[in-house]
């Protein structure tokens, strides 16, 4: 029966060429629009961890302005001063955590005709790895004795070592780095979290950086960040320990709170949600973190709302482009109802000579799906430009997040013959009640 | 005008009506705030930055090797530059502005501490600022030589005179009179204000600070820094990369990097903007000819339904005119009820944009011309329809459809 109705829709597709081609690119533009908006939406809110994002937290502290906070609402610095995260480091709450920043280093390569090029740099502790699940491809990063005393190693990110040593096992040739070499003790298999989100604030979609250094090389070589630096008060800064010293932030800090044996995640996150608080309790009695108490631990996907890594433009196109595709809508019920009740007279004959009025809508639901399914396919198309459109308009950094995937396609597919259903819904069961004899009697 | 018979008549066939007004409706709130988003944008967009944009490059150098020197790379740099063919001038320059990246800081017009600071962009530059980014100064004086100082590591040596902009001389001084007058920072530092010039940006375009700006004739001789270099008009494209090898030549302790046009930095400062007043003129393209199609359509639905009417209406003596303008008026009535839903809808929609987004509020002057829009893209869509309605032959009310 349902091919016999296909055969019937498509008949009367090409029956109303014009009226039939209206409805379809109405559903398409309408979906092009949502598609192409969603996309971009979806790719700069997906969780970059998922198997651990919601045992990730970032870890803020508000040690800002006594006078205004570091952003309405009430938020706290998405970074810490270096001694609040060096004090940190030393709870043994978390089962794993790292402070790091960013780095600029210049490499040096052997050849000395070649120009030193500048690299990016994480200069963090040996757990950066085991916290966010990094893969290696070969070797390992280094043990936490690296991060107390000075030791000149490096792990390569795989760009890096495909640049560098055409991506053989590196492990053991060493490196130049800012004029002194360093060892190469591991090297990344691909690995580019996409937001960034252990460092949002210096390019949430920027690359995983190429070189990864143990923390104990910041101070001895006075490795400054290349990040934002962001203070409150005007200090005078004139050496690296002023720097150290003051109340600038400057340093991310991750921890994992994903339970024990003995305790709950809920239980660890409270036990270092304490641990905090009373740290900063402690510092107000020296004069410092006079704001209210406000520290927080964000999750992964927290911290990326808290931080408005979906670009607000990005939001306000979403929900144009939804309020646009229900203009659509509008129009397709407008059109198909134009169009069943111009074939009103058929469908009575049907009914007269025995069709029920469940099969008569069925007829038309039919073909309201067929035109859902060409609308659909057509607005991947559309989509499909519009994310051409948009990588254009917006530039290099939006490589990765303008790609149409299956799910995403399919996603598309599904909502417009929803869609279409939906609007054909009201036309086809219209025009299934009306009465067949007065129909009839017309002809 | 036969406004209560039509009006009458549509009461009896709603349906079609009511989805027409719901699309002029919402047509209209999707217009209207776009187009106001997009006028904001082009607003933000034109802004003039008070420099020289055309004629200027910006450089970055970064020193790497241990025993480098900031303050003879610094002044060996500005001698090269500044000696090249088609260089106008070259300064110092703590951070490029509209780049994205630079520093801030409070100040304030009284020496208490506990007052309240306003924030505003510092530039750290030397006495050939003015000259090489073109700003314009409209009240003091340039800094002089011996004001300048270098901030080498382990000496705090802050210069005493500072330069700032128009907008925040008025931040800070209402009243006005701000040239001479003392700026104060954190607990001790006190500038003269020996000059004011019309415009200096921040590098933040978002910033709400982004005009007020404060500039101190200092040159700091750490590893990084950066110069910004007028050309000659005209010259810049083949200077870049002439600065480029200079500077590499004389240090190869470090590395160049970032020799831009700084309109190149400007435009790309604000594609984001340009970006969405792109894609907002390409959806409200969209949006009205969906709309206008729907109409035409349900329009030319409704006149063949009613064939059989118009031919009777015309053998009992309507003319071609009346028939015209029954449909216009029809459609009129239609979408006027879609404008009043749709200004509603409008406010209603800025109100959700204002409180969930930084946006601003609508400005009222939008809706008149919305409503106009919405009345003349209803008129025209409906025309062609409704004209082939009043050339119906008045025989037709005799024959069977």
């Amino acid at each position: 029966m349902f091919h016999y109705y296909l055969q019937l829709a498509l008949k009367s597709l090409r029956r109303n060429p014009i009226l039939s081609s209206l409805m379809v690119l109405a559903i398409a533009i309408g979906i092009g629009a949502c598609m192409t908006t969603l996309t971009v939406y979806s790719l700069m809110s997906a969780d970059p961890i998922p198997q651990k994002s919601e045992q990730l937290f970032a870890v803020r502290l508000d040690s800002w302005d006594p006078n205004q906070p570091w952003d309405e609402p009430n938020e706290p610095p998405p970074e810490l001063t270096y001694r609040d995260a060096m004090a940190l480091m030393r709870s043994d709450i978390p089962s794993h955590q790292a402070a790091m920043y960013k780095g600029a280093f210049a490499l040096q390569p052997d050849d000395k005709s070649v120009p030193a090029y500048l690299v990016m740099g994480r200069i963090s502790f040996a757990d950066f790895f085991t916290l966010f699940d990094v893969p290696f491809q070969y070797g390992s990063g280094w043990d936490s004795s690296a991060d107390k005393a000075l030791s000149q190693v490096v792990v390569l990110g795989k760009r890096a070592n495909d640049k560098l040593f055409g991506g053989e096992n590196s492990v053991g040739k060493t490196v130049r780095l800012n004029d002194k070499a360093y060892k190469v003790i591991g090297v990344l298999d691909t690995w580019d979290p996409s937001p960034k989100f252990y460092d949002v604030n210096n390019g949430a979609f920027d690359d995983a950086e190429d070189v990864y250094l143990p923390w104990g090389i910041a101070v001895p070589y006075q490795v400054r960040t290349a990040g934002n630096t962001n203070g409150w008060k005007p200090e005078d800064i004139d050496t690296y320990d002023s720097f150290l010293n003051s109340e600038l932030v400057w340093i991310q800090f991750w921890a994992q709170l994903g339970g024990s044996d003995k305790e709950s995640p809920a239980e660890q996150k409270a036990r270092y949600q304490t641990f905090i608080d009373s740290y900063v309790s402690e510092q107000k009695k020296l004069g410092r973190f006079q704001r209210p108490l406000n520290n927080r631990l964000s999750d992964v996907n927290t911290f990326m709302a808290e931080r408005e890594v979906v670009g607000e433009d990005n939001r306000v196109l979403v929900g144009l482009s939804f309020l646009f595709l229900t203009v659509c809508l509008i129009n397709m019920i407008g059109l198909l109802l134009a169009k069943f009740l111009g074939r009103a007279p058929e469908l009575a004959l049907r009914r007269a000579l025995g069709a029920s009025q469940w099969q008569v809508m069925q007829l038309n639901l039919v073909e309201v799906a067929l035109i859902g399914v060409l609308g659909g396919l057509l607005g991947l198309l559309f989509a499909w430009f519009g994310l051409i459109a948009v990588r254009a308009l917006y530039g290099d950094g939006y490589g990765a997040l303008t790609s149409l995937n299956a799910g995403l396609a399919m996603q598309a597919l599904i909502i417009a013959i929803a869609a279409s259903l939906l609007a054909g819904l009201y036309p086809a069961v219209r025009v299934g009640r009306l009465a067949p004899a007065g129909l009839l009697k017309a002809q | 005008m036969e406004l209560g018979p039509i009006f009458r008549a549509l009461l009896r066939n709603k349906t079609g009506a009511i989805l027409i007004a719901l699309q002029c409706a919402l047509t209209l709130a999707i217009v209207v705030n776009a187009v106001f988003i997009i006028q904001s944008r082009i607003d933000k967009m034109g802004r003039p930055t008070g420099m020289d944009d055309d004629n200027l490059i910006s450089v970055m150098s970064i020193g790497f090797v241990d025993d480098f020197n900031g303050q003879t790379t610094v002044d060996t740099d500005l001698a090269a530059l500044r000696a090249l063919d088609g260089v106008v001038d070259a300064t110092p320059i703590n951070a490029i502005p509209q780049s994205g990246g630079g520093s801030s800081s409070g100040f304030r017009a009284v020496p208490e501490e506990q007052k309240q600071d306003t924030g505003a962009s510092y530039y750290e530059v030397d006495s050939h600022a003015l000259n090489t980014l073109g700003l314009k100064l409209i009240e003091g004086r340039n800094f002089r030589p011996e004001e300048q100082k270098y901030l080498p590591e382990r000496t705090l040596d802050y210069p005493r005179a500072v330069i700032i902009s128009q907008a925040m001389a008025k931040e800070l001084f209402p009243n006005g009179g701000a040239l001479g007058k003392t700026l104060y920072s954190g607990a001790k530092n006190a500038y003269e204000i020996v000059g004011i010039v019309e415009r200096m940006q921040a590098p933040w375009i978002n910033w709400r600070g982004f005009e007020r700006t404060v500039m101190l004739p200092l040159v700091t001789t750490e590893k990084y820094m950066r110069y910004m270099i007028r050309t000659e008009p005209g010259r810049r494209d083949d200077l870049m990369p002439v600065i480029e090898q200079t500077l590499n030549k004389l240090n190869n302790g470090r590395i160049i990097r970032d020799v831009k046009a700084h309109s190149d930095v400007v435009k790309r400062a604000y594609q984001e903007d340009k970006a969405m007043a792109i894609l907002l003129v390409s959806a409200i393209g969209l949006i009205v000819a969906v709309t206008a199609l729907g109409i035409v359509g349900l329009a030319t639905f409704s006149v063949n339904r009613r064939t059989r009417q118009i031919g009777t209406r015309r053998a009992l003596g309507a003319s071609q005119q009346d028939i015209l303008r029954y449909f216009l008026t029809e459609n009129w009535l239609i979408t006027s009820v879609g404008v009043v839903a749709g200004i509603a809808l409008s406010v209603g929609l800025n109100i959700w944009l204002v409180e969930s987004y930084s946006l601003d509020k609508l400005d009222w002057r939008y809706l008149p011309f919305g409503a106009l829009f919405i009345w003349a893209l209803g008129l025209l869509a409906v025309f062609a329809p409704a004209l082939k309605a009043a050339r119906t032959p008045p025989a037709i009310a005799t024959r069977t459809v």
